[in-house]
């Protein structure tokens, strides 16, 4: 038996549930209320309140997945750093929040930035000024740095744990400052981490609507919560499926852009 | 090691499992039963499984639209369907309800006449719908926090208090008080007065502080918020909370809604239907779900035996007065239903 | 010099960590709060502790999404993990295809793939607790696969060579060379999954059967009125037992030798 053939079930998964769903959700996506075939459903990311929605979950997506970086880059380096003979334990602290359920989560945070809020009063204990930050752009951008954080800093900690000591010290022995040691070994060795901490905090960004829905009071409108109206409230499922499908197309390109065309490559597990 | 610890891992993940694997007897017949969330006491279907014998499987959804989403997909066969007055009318027109001898039932007495007239709206021969809970929508507005009583939808829009208003995030709801506060019918198919209500919205929109659903009654009570739409059973549970949240149907007029019941088409046992329809009606369960629910109930019998200071509170028991200045919705045309859609996007685009 | 640094490193990790618990310690508080509304403070209470035991809807839910979670990513890493072992073995372009088709569910909305599989099981089968499983197996397979693959990877296949030209199966060297070098991979990858399905609620929403309820569909049915106090007790509960285990775990691979670095020797 040729070792490639232990795919088999999984292949026959991947068909069965996750390319056979997606032609349905295809044809849908490239017919309209008459089952004739159009490009409405596809086209229609252009148009404008789409297309701005596009542009803002863009710009919000961007700006979470930075932030992450630089929020979880000394993180990691850090971790490392202590040298923590457990690594498994330090992963799980990271991971252990997310056994609490999501919306709570989120719910959670509504109560700690609401106007007389926790945060609040506890500013208001120190005697500084009360923060309106409630139903903004920021509580939506605190509300998805905290819950992708650490899908940015698992792998690159993965990535930076796994970066051979010996090479480290072969640096210094050859003179190099830390300074040197990481601008030319650590941070070189952790890119691909980091491309998959991307991937991980981008895409999902991309399409998440709920965090929006709570934290961003309704009043911004991400792509994703244009989708879920579609869906949900407009019942309108081939303009719905179209926008998805268009959606998926543009972050498909860009992830290639990327990755430089090679999706392969992005090294690091997320654990 | 490695395996000692999976088996402390695998010890205590059983040990999960075994917290809730109790057994008990199953049922032979069934009802599927879709609802909204929360809006049924628990004990109330275990109660019907007990005295009748047939299980309940039952099934919640946050909005009408979205139980409309998961019911025509055609997943899952409901019997049984309670929702909003304007989504039960379409379930209807569509011919997706199955009729009901609401005579031969033994405790439907119960729900007054007027409800039953109400019903008529969206359907006119009340041979489908059974009115469940219903209300108005108005102002629960913290006292303490305004300069004097409110009694006009006005207060939400002529910027007096910026950035402490709560809106619906519901298109009718938002949509249905702006068209009353303009003079217009909230059933309107007038694509002039609909944008006309939009521009009033898009010019509010600075002064909301934020569009939610049932949270916002937990904003007016935590003082995160002057005053929010909200529907009455709400505005009864938020002074439960807080003593100086009052509860207003504005002046111009608002929406009253009856939540009800259907049997629908795809139901193979409608005398099993029937008879938990009957089950609700009667006077302890329906009184035990009003406990649950604190909404208003159509239930004549339980409004009855209520206590003095419920009957008379607005947000349970609504008015004369409040109730003739309020419609009902039956606004289902598709046509129009997109244009909703439509505004409604391009205010929350806005 | 170096105290200083440590403690700043320290000071950045605990404002990290403080981040990442700010919403799990108001949780913990809200469940010993004597009041039905999250917003009031009703003094200190136990009674939601003990209500929660005697709430059938709840420990059912628990135990649907126990189940749900266990049964799914043991399903996911099983096959994830031969998959991956399959997939690495491709030539480049069959290889490529696959591993798209294995991003798609992390690319997509998780209301495309929710909504994409009911239209799809309306076809195959009546839904249930089947159809949810089927579902979540398929959304954590990605993850299991993202976990194994780079240790595929670093992995020393010459041995699995080796192995084989002296006469092992291929079954007897996946068991014996490949699996243990790549155990912290599964292991990742099975914890990873039983996370995601945990804490989905959109796609179990539209793939359940009627009367099939987890715990986040059941909150998110009761957003709508207000999430009931024993919710709170019930996910502390569930905190704090997996805190405990993780203790415990803690504590058991401190003693003996350090499985990460068994591994680690091992590649």
């Amino acid at each position: 038996m040729k070792r490639k053939y232990l795919a088999t079930p999984y292949i026959i998964w991947v068909i069965g549930f996750t390319l056979l769903p997606l032609i349905t959700i295809g044809v849908s996506a490239f017919t309209g209320d008459d089952g004739a075939f159009t490009w409405d459903g596809v086209l229609a990311i252009a148009e404008p309140i789409n297309r701005q929605a596009l542009l803002f979950s863009l710009a919000i997506a961007f700006g979470c997945t930075m932030i992450c970086i630089l929020l979880a880059y000394p993180a990691a380096l850090f971790l490392k750093s202590f040298r923590f003979k457990r690594k498994g334990f330090t992963i799980f602290l990271l991971v252990l929040p997310m056994w609490m359920n999501f919306i709570l989560r989120i719910l959670a945070w509504q109560m700690i930035l609401s106007k007389n809020g926790i945060l609040n009063f506890i500013l208001g204990r120190f005697g500084a000024a009360p923060l309106a930050v409630s139903n903004t752009w920021i509580s939506l951008m605190i509300g998805m740095v905290y819950d992708f954080l650490p899908y940015m800093i698992l792998p690159i900690f993965n990535a930076i744990s796994d970066i051979d000591e010996d090479l480290i010290e072969a640096a210094r022995d050859l003179g190099a400052g830390s300074g040197a040691v990481f601008c030319k070994v650590i941070f070189p060795l952790s890119v691909p981490g980091m491309l998959s901490g991307i991937v991980m905090v981008f895409v999902p960004a991309m399409t998440s609507f709920v965090i929006a829905d709570i934290l961003g009071g309704g009043k911004l409108q991400l792509i994703g919560n244009i989708i879920e109206q579609e869906f949900m409230k407009s019942m309108n499922w081939h303009l719905g499926a179209g926008l998805s499908i268009s959606l998926m197309i543009l972050v498909l390109i860009g992830l290639a852009f990327t990755m430089r065309g090679d999706m392969e490559e992005r090294g690091t597990a997320l654990w | 090691m490695r395996k000692r610890k999976l088996c402390v891992l695998g010890a205590a993940l059983a040990g999960m499992l075994m917290l809730g694997g109790c057994g008990k007897e199953e049922p032979t017949e069934y009802l599927t039963v879709f609802n909204y969330g929360e809006y049924m006491d628990p004990d109330v279907i275990d109660r019907f499984t007990e005295e009748t014998g047939i299980g309940i499987k039952y099934e919640e959804a946050l909005t009408p639209e979205e139980l409309y989403a998961k019911y025509i997909s055609g997943a899952i066969d409901y019997d049984l369907v309670c929702s909003a007055d304007y989504m039960i009318q379409r379930l209807i027109e569509e011919g997706e309800a199955q009729k009901v001898d609401f005579a031969s039932m033994e405790y439907a007495d119960n729900i007054g006449d007027r409800f039953w007239e109400f019903s008529q709206a969206f359907d006119p021969d009340n041979e489908y719908a059974l009115p469940y809970f219903y209300g108005t929508i108005g102002i629960l507005y913290d006292t303490t926090k305004v300069d004097a009583p409110i009694d006009s939808w006005g207060v939400l829009f002529d910027g007096s208090y910026k950035n402490d208003i709560i809106m619906q995030n519901s298109q009718r709801d938002t949509f249905m008080i702006t068209l009353k506060y303009l003079g217009h019918s909230l059933n309107t198919s007038d694509e002039g007065e609909l944008r006309e209500a939009q521009e009033l919205l898009i010019r509010q929109k600075p002064d909301v502080q934020a569009y939610l659903v049932d949270e916002a009654r937990d904003e007016v009570v935590a003082g995160n918020a002057a005053m929010a739409v909200v529907y009455s059973g709400e505005a009864y549970l938020g002074h439960e909370y807080n003593e100086d949240l009052a509860y207003v149907v504005p002046k111009e007029g608002s929406n009253v809604w009856i939540d009800s019941w259907i049997v629908t088409k795809h139901c193979k046992n409608p005398e099993a239907a029937a008879k938990f329809l009957d089950f609700l009606c009667r006077e302890d369960v329906a009184e035990q779900n009003f406990e649950y629910i604190y909404y208003s109930t159509p239930n004549q019998a339980v409004v009855e035996n209520m206590d003095e200071e419920l009957r008379n509170d607005p947000a349970i028991t609504p008015t004369e007065e409040d109730l003739a200045k309020c419609e009902v919705c039956t606004q289902t045309d598709p046509e129009i239903t997109k244009l909703y859609n439509e505004l409604w996007k391009e205010l929350k685009a806005d | 010099m170096v105290r200083l640094k440590n403690a700043f490193m320290k000071c950045y990790l605990a404002l990290i960590l403080l981040f990442l618990y700010a919403p799990i310690f108001v949780l913990v508080v809200l469940s010993f709060n004597d009041s039905r509304s999250r917003v009031t403070w009703g003094g200190f209470t136990l009674r939601w502790y003990g209500e929660l035991f005697s709430n059938r809807q709840i420990l059912e839910a628990l135990r649907t999404t126990l189940l749900l979670g266990l049964g799914s990513a043991a399903a996911a890493t099983v096959i994830g993990t031969l998959g991956a072992v399959g997939i690495q073995a491709m030539r480049r372009r069959g290889y490529q295809i696959v591993m798209s088709l294995t991003n798609i569910p992390i690319l997509n909305a998780d209301i495309v793939t929710g909504i994409a599989l009911m239209l799809w099981f309306v076809r195959l089968m009546p839904l249930g607790f089947g159809s949810v499983l089927a579902a979540h197996i398929t959304f954590n397979i990605p993850y299991v696969i993202l976990s194994v693959m780079p240790k595929l990877k670093s992995l020393n296949l010459s041995i699995y060579e080796a192995a084989r030209d002296l006469g092992a199966g291929s079954v007897y060297a996946f068991f014996h060379i490949v699996l243990p070098q790549i155990g912290s991979g599964i292991l990742a990858g099975f914890f990873m999954a039983l996370t995601m399905s945990m804490d989905d609620f959109v796609i179990t929403y539209f793939t359940k059967g009627a009367g099939v309820n987890t715990l986040s569909t059941m909150i998110y049915g009761e957003i709508r009125k207000g999430i009931k106090p024993e919710m709170y007790a019930l996910s502390t509960l569930l905190f704090a037992v997996i805190f405990v285990i993780l203790l415990v775990f803690n504590a058991l691979s401190g003693r003996g030798k350090n499985t990460d670095d068994v591994i680690e020797r091992s590649r």
